[in-house]
């Protein structure tokens, strides 16, 4: 298991060292800044062998946080523990800088003590941490012994990442579907590859231990569950999707998904991300790109590339941007563009066209004459595709989000209560017609 | 509050106002006071001297002041063993303490202090916490009896912890079995013998059961305790596959990768016509591209991983190829690694797609990746075939690019292709000479004196070229000396006239002037060669190479099954056992996969395959890059790159080779005779030279020759018998027979002079015969024989003589006599067949048996024959026909046995013995390209077996 864990400044200073394991001497701290942080550009794994001890590290802006072991460790587990490690204490302190780190040195040692015992992760959620972690927790000095129980069985029972007594005024909770949608597209418009990779995340200010459900579109999901009725089925199945795979918060009772199909958790306080799923099925692609390139002689090419908009004509597409590439002996480009600004850009060999907004089912069209100057160069120029960049209010895998039903049994509030929030942003992944 | 302040204090008598302020009433102030002594002992600044006056503090109700002094007494107990008793007192009352954070913190950092006299206190308040009330102590004592396991191990079996522990493997809370499970892995892993952590199919379930309930870390100690578990059949794997398949959506990597270890592990057991196998491949894939989404370090966990999974299943993952696909700002180590992968997924499907891609990665910036990539296009010519040719041809697009390591990079793929395709692409090798000057690193120096070296005649200032890197010999690397020697040879072998006095200086410079000892005895071999026989110098330098595999850089199979135990774990990221780079006991058992209970899928082991069935699926492996090199006496192989404990069965690369190149050629169906006569015919005795020596021993055996005199004496020589009665040879009676000594054949003549007159001027002459046998040396017989006198006259025997079919195939006509009369005669006697070099290997073996038609076999039997299998076989070996396996089917012992003719002809054996039989009647079947030695074989075996 991890031996020991230490963070390092940009200049190799050790700000933290706890050393779990007997195996781990001082010197340890020392062959991990000679060799890895002082090494710079030569190391090239995030797991390094120096005389038998094993270092993985991460980097967090200019932090260095190392974890150290002579044993055959899970390594994937280090890895995890140590993103968990940045999320605590981001989630106490902020960013993770030299000056944090320093402010929260005693914290930082306490975090240390709790969530990892003997080299072995124990329970790294903030939630349950904050409740009886002494620096800058939630701390009352004189607990009376029906509280210190009830941490205890919190901490280490089923549900460790979230508190028990939480309490708000308005119960409320957001989801937001974010999807990124990747694309390349042949000079004919067939669609090479294509998949939407989506996160749902939710932050949740709901009362007590709300038990919730929630569903979606999911072909499979909606097959399971829609057997009973039958309406249903033929109403949605129409739209449902095709998921490849999903991965699930472990809030999610993974059994029952895979039982049932049905996501039922019970959610940490605030914000996290509640599954991960990719689909390469029946994507919605929100725009076309249409390319028509023509070289004129030997020093001149004509480029012509039209954008169509491809969802609801009420939607607004933001943040458009083209970019075309252009030789790299190019002298000289003229553009006119029907809509928003377009500018050549000669250290980046392209055209870059923006447009803030665009409403669906619209097209808009740019030609531009690019001078060319002549080269001896035998190599034709490679002709990168043309890629591009937007937002869209949409999910382009089409994902819905059909419901999510808070149950909280003890409290009296009901679902009907819960003030939900759902939004959808479908941002661009690498989309990529070629020309 | 910012602590930073604690970090700025540097000035001198520090301590001493530490100590004032520690001391202080103020609890403020103590903290305060305590928290400077931890930061600076954060930094490195020795604060041991503060010991008394922290412990001093460790006496109050404030859970943070606790907790820092905790801190600290973990760090200094050790230096301070006899103070540390101070704190022991305190640490028995606070495991009493109503509260269980602090009973279990406590009992925490009790374990931490490595001090004998605190273990001992320990003892009691742990084996309090261990059935505590409150799950949160629990949890904390189970991994607390792993640490003191480390500090004292007898300590912890004598108290009874362990039994304490294993019961709360049924605890009700989840997280205190996980901590169970972790803390008893553990311990199992330095008693590997004891039966600790008794898996049986109730506690499994409910470890199962626990899997659903606690932490994510808490199901990575489960999965991967799961892991070493084994099923008792294939329906209790199925089970315990459906119920671990669910983890497989786990937004924590780890957990996926180590339901991914259990599922591999324990799909090894299912039979692949199972629906259910089919299922759980379809399920694997999906999680495994969804690794590829997470965080950069995990990536690089996930894609070495995927790359142990795409070897041993690579039905799993062949249609993902795209998601291998190098993005623009990946980091590199996982670039690299997705470079590997994609080779492993190329074929013919998608090799269009996938060459575009590496021609693109091989004009990014990054220096070992864009080697890596135009190597990947190399690997792609050798895998597959039908773009051998447009991987050539984007190899030479690159070499125009005159960018050095493209180019040196290319030659040395270039030359792995030409061992792949010989004769096809060779119209490169022009373009290859221009770029001769500017290769300044050892591996394409090599490659391209490997280069030349091969096709010497086809390149016209083949010796110029050789010549210019012979000025800087020295300054040469190891690998470069040792092809350029090779490559000498190789050219004057091809061009002797022109090229004697470069051969000359490149084997002086290789055996006077160097100090390496391989360079030195490679030196020597080929001197001595060429000096002894150029002809035998020919077949061994020039020896057709065997063909590379089409899968390189593949992990040896035996390694491979044992890093799938290991999924998940840093074995798996270095590919290595754990015994490579852990110190001490832990960790060194070797796992391995369960066996398939489907038993008609058993058939793999080498000893069943000789029956006809086919050697393990698994495909040769040809190691890495360099490696490929291999030549015929590349012995400068490295052992595998995969560390010392490899598994005996493997066949090492060096002596693939060397046997390999030795069968090919041998086994070819015309094999050519080496005075031009065609056939090669059974002959009786041995080569002088010991190239197919035993495995990895490498050259050091071929000197193995001189003090092998003692083995050899064992072996069978046939009584002299006369071969020319005297009356046919005018008074001369010649008896003689064959010995064989030290892997040379000679034959002993007795030579009596019945005649009434004194004879004089002997001489000796063999016709040509089917063994190549002819007279080492003259017949000399130094005095006169007088009448009635016989001598004794060994004559050494060389095979290398002019070959010749002869009916019967050991019909051997000799003239011997005085004067100018020979008289002919032919000697009969069957000496000591089979060459030292005969000895082959299982795979080898295996493989060759199949290959040789069935029509080939040939069937006898031996009768009186009252040996049983070790004396047989010990018999058999000292006339160096060598046991390659042996088994025992229905009580009959099996020999598998191979020898080698002396021109070179193999014969393998599969030889029955029936111990008890009364007949004592052994059976031979013998399988060899020629069957016409057959007999004689049987002969011989007769003969050996009865003597």
């Amino acid at each position: 298991m991890i031996g020991g864990l230490f963070i390092y400044n940009h200049k190799g200073e050790v700000l933290i060292s706890r050393v779990y394991r007997d195996d781990i001497g001082r010197n340890a701290v020392d062959a991990f800044r000679v060799n890895v942080i002082h090494a710079r550009q030569q190391v090239r794994s995030p797991v390094t062998n120096i005389a038998r001890t094993s270092f993985f590290h991460v980097k967090r802006s200019n932090i260095w946080l190392a974890a150290v072991t002579k044993q055959n460790v899970n390594a994937a587990m280090v890895f995890e523990f140590l993103y968990k490690m940045c999320d605590v204490m981001a989630a106490y302190f902020g960013k993770i800088s030299e000056e944090n780190i320093k402010n929260n040195f005693v914290l930082i040692y306490e975090l240390l003590d709790e969530i990892l015992d003997f080299g072995y992760p124990q329970n790294s959620e903030t939630g349950a941490l904050k409740t009886f972690i002494t620096q800058q927790g939630i701390k009352s000095q004189h607990q009376t012994k029906e509280e210190q129980s009830q941490i205890t069985s919190q901490v280490t029972g089923q549900i460790g990442w979230r508190r028990e007594g939480i309490k708000y005024r308005r119960n409320e909770l957001f989801l937001d579907v974010l999807e990124s949608v990747n694309l390349l597209m042949s000079p004919q418009g067939q669609v090479l590859s294509a998949h939407v990779s989506g996160r749902v995340v939710m932050k949740s200010y709901l009362s007590g231990m709300p038990e919730c459900k929630f569903g979606m579109n999911d072909k499979i999901v909606i097959e399971k569950q829609g057997k009973g009725t039958a309406d249903e089925t033929s109403k949605s199945g129409k739209q449902s999707i095709a998921i490849d795979d999903c991965t699930f918060h472990q809030c999610v009772r993974l059994s029952k998904f895979d039982s049932e199909c049905s996501i039922s958790f019970i959610p940490p306080d605030g914000e996290f991300e509640l599954m991960r799923y990719r689909t390469t099925k029946d994507i919605i692609l929100p725009f076309r790109v249409i390319p028509l390139v023509r070289e004129v002689g030997r020093t001149k090419l004509e480029v012509k590339v039209v954008i169509k908009s491809n969802f609801k004509p009420s939607l607004l597409a933001q943040k458009i941007e083209v970019r075309i590439p252009t030789p790299l002996n190019t002298s000289g480009v003229q553009v006119i563009c029907m809509k928003g600004k377009a500018k050549y850009k000669a250290s980046e060999n392209a055209i870059v066209w923006k447009i803030k907004r665009m409403a669906g089912m619209k097209e808009s069209q740019i030609s531009a004459e690019i001078e060319l100057l002549p080269t001896n160069d035998k190599k034709k120029w490679a002709r990168p595709p043309i890629s591009m960049n937007f937002e869209v209010p949409f999910a382009p895998s089409g994902l819905k989000v059909r419901y999510l039903k808070v149950f909280e049994p003890k409290l009296n509030y009901s679902d009907h209560d819960v003030i939900k929030w759902v939004r959808y942003i479908g941002r661009s992944g690498i989309y990529e017609t070629r020309c | 509050m910012t602590d930073s302040k604690y970090f700025t204090t540097t000035k001198k008598g520090e301590i001493f106002e530490l100590k004032a302020e520690l001391n202080s009433d103020k609890k403020e102030k103590k903290k305060e006071a305590v928290k400077k002594v931890i930061a600076s002992m954060t930094v490195g600044k020795d604060v041991s001297a503060l010991f008394p006056d922290v412990v001093n503090c460790m006496q109050t109700d404030n859970l943070e002041l606790k907790k820092l002094v905790y801190l600290y007494l973990m760090n200094y107990a050790k230096s301070q063993p006899d103070m540390a008793i101070m704190a022991v007192n305190t640490f028995v009352k606070d495991c009493e303490d109503p509260n269980p954070l602090i009973r279990a913190l406590a009992v925490r950092t009790m374990g931490c202090i490595r001090v004998d006299k605190i273990t001992e206190y320990l003892c009691e308040p742990l084996r309090k916490c261990l059935k505590d009330e409150d799950p949160y102590v629990r949890k904390t004592a189970a991994v607390c009896v792993a640490k003191l396991h480390d500090i004292n191990a007898q300590l912890v079996e004598d108290q009874g912890f362990l039994d304490t522990l294993k019961d709360l493997i049924s605890d009700s809370n989840p997280m205190v079995v996980a901590n169970a499970v972790a803390a008893l892995s553990e311990i199992a892993e330095s008693h590997p013998s004891s039966n600790l952590l008794d898996l049986n199919p109730q506690s499994i379930n409910k470890l199962l059961t626990a899997l659903n309930e606690c932490t994510e870390w808490g199901q990575i100690f489960i999965l991967d305790c799961l892991a070493n578990y084994m099923p008792k059949d294939d329906r209790e794997a199925q089970s315990i596959c459906e119920r671990v398949t669910p983890r497989l959506s786990h937004a924590n990597s780890a957990v996926v990768l180590s339901a991914v270890k259990v599922l591999m592990k324990f799909m090894e057991m299912l039979s692949k016509d199972l629906d259910y196998y089919g299922t759980l491949l379809k399920k694997l894939a999906p999680p495994l591209v969804t690794l590829l989404s997470a965080e950069p370090e995990l990536q690089y966990v996930a894609l070495r991983n995927i790359n142990l999974i795409v070897q041993k299943r690579p039905e799993i993952l062949k249609h993902e190829m795209k998601v291998f696909f190098v993005k623009y700002n990946d980091p590199i180590y996982v670039k690299l690694e997705k470079l590997d992968i994609m080779i492993r997924l190329a074929s013919q499907a998608n090799i269009a797609q996938v060459l575009a891609e590496l021609k693109e990665y091989a004009t990014e910036v990054d220096v070992d990746f864009v080697r890596k990539a135009v190597r990947a296009i190399g690997r792609c010519a050798i895998k597959v075939e039908q773009s051998a040719e447009r991987c050539v041809s984007t190899l030479l697009d690159l070499i125009q690019t005159k960018v050095n390591y493209v180019v040196q990079e290319a030659i040395v793929v270039i030359k792995d292709i030409f061992r792949k395709y010989p004769n096809k692409y060779e119209s490169v090798i022009a373009t290859l000479c221009e770029n001769l000057d500017s290769l300044d690193e050892p591996e394409a120096r090599a490659a391209m004196i490997w280069i030349v070296g091969e096709y010497a005649e086809r390149i016209d200032n083949a010796d110029e070229l050789l010549e210019s890197f012979l000025e800087g010999f020295h300054d040469e690397s190891t690998q470069v000396q040792l092809q350029l020697l090779t490559a000498i040879v190789k050219l004057f072998l091809k061009k002797p006239t022109e090229t004697q006095e470069l051969v000359q200086q490149v084997l002086s410079l290789a055996t006077q002037d160097s100090d390496n000892p391989d360079l030195r005895d490679r030196g020597y071999i080929y001197w001595r060669l060429l000096s002894t026989d150029p002809v035998a110098a020919k077949e061994v330098v020039l020896a057709e190479k065997p063909l590379i595999s089409e899968e390189t850089d593949l992990i040896e199979p035996t390694l491979l099954d044992e890093l799938i135990c290991y999924i998940g774990t840093l074995a798996s990221v270095y590919h290595k056992p754990p015994s490579a780079f852990v110190e001490g006991g832990r960790g060194v058992v070797h796992k391995s996969l369960p066996p398939r209970t489907a038993s008609s899928e058993s058939a793999e082991s080498p000893e069943t395959a000789p029956t006809g069935a086919p050697p393990g699926e698994q495909p040769d492996v040809i190691p890495a890059q360099g490696d490929l090199l291999g030549d015929l006496l590349n012995l400068d192989l490295g052992p595998p790159v995969s560390g010392p404990p490899l598994a005996t069965s493997s066949v090492q690369m060096g002596a693939v080779d060397l046997l390999g190149g030795g069968l090919d050629s041998l086994m070819g169906d015309e094999p050519e005779g080496i005075g031009g006569t065609n056939f090669v015919a059974p002959p009786t005795a041995a080569v002088p030279a010991n190239l197919g020596a035993p495995i990895g021993s490498g050259l050091s055996d071929l000197f193995d020759l001189t003090s092998g005199v003692g083995t050899l004496s064992g072996s069978y020589v046939a009584p002299k018998a006369v071969w020319l009665p005297a009356m046919k040879a005018k008074g001369l009676e010649i008896s003689g027979t064959f010995t064989r000594q030290v892997g040379s054949i000679s034959m002993d003549l007795q030579l009596t002079n019945k005649a009434l007159q004194v004879m004089t001027d002997f001489a000796i002459q063999f016709n040509r015969n089917s063994f190549g046998l002819a007279p080492a040396a003259p017949l000399q017989v130094h005095a006169p024989l007088s009448p009635n006198q016989t001598v004794e006259i060994s004559l050494p025997l060389s095979t290398v003589g002019s070959v010749m079919k002869m009916e019967p195939l050991n019909n051997l006509q000799v003239g011997s006599g005085q004067g100018r009369h020979p008289s002919p005669y032919s000697p009969t006697s069957r000496a000591p067949l089979g060459s030292v070099e005969g000895r082959v290997y299982r795979q080898m073996f295996l493989a060759t048996w199949k290959d040789i038609p069935n029509e080939n076999e040939a069937q006898f039997q031996i009768r009186d024959c009252p040996l049983n299998a070790e004396a047989a076989s010990s018999k058999l070996q000292s006339s160096n026909i060598f046991t390659v396996a042996k088994r025992n089917v229905e009580g009959q012992d099996m020999l598998y046995q191979s020898l080698k003719l002396t021109n070179g002809i193999w014969v393998l054996a599969e030889l029955r013995i029936q111990p008890g039989n009364p007949s004592c009647t052994v059976r031979l079947s013998l399988k060899c390209r020629a069957p016409e030695v057959s007999q004689h074989v049987y002969q011989a075996y007769e003969t050996i077996l009865k003597n």
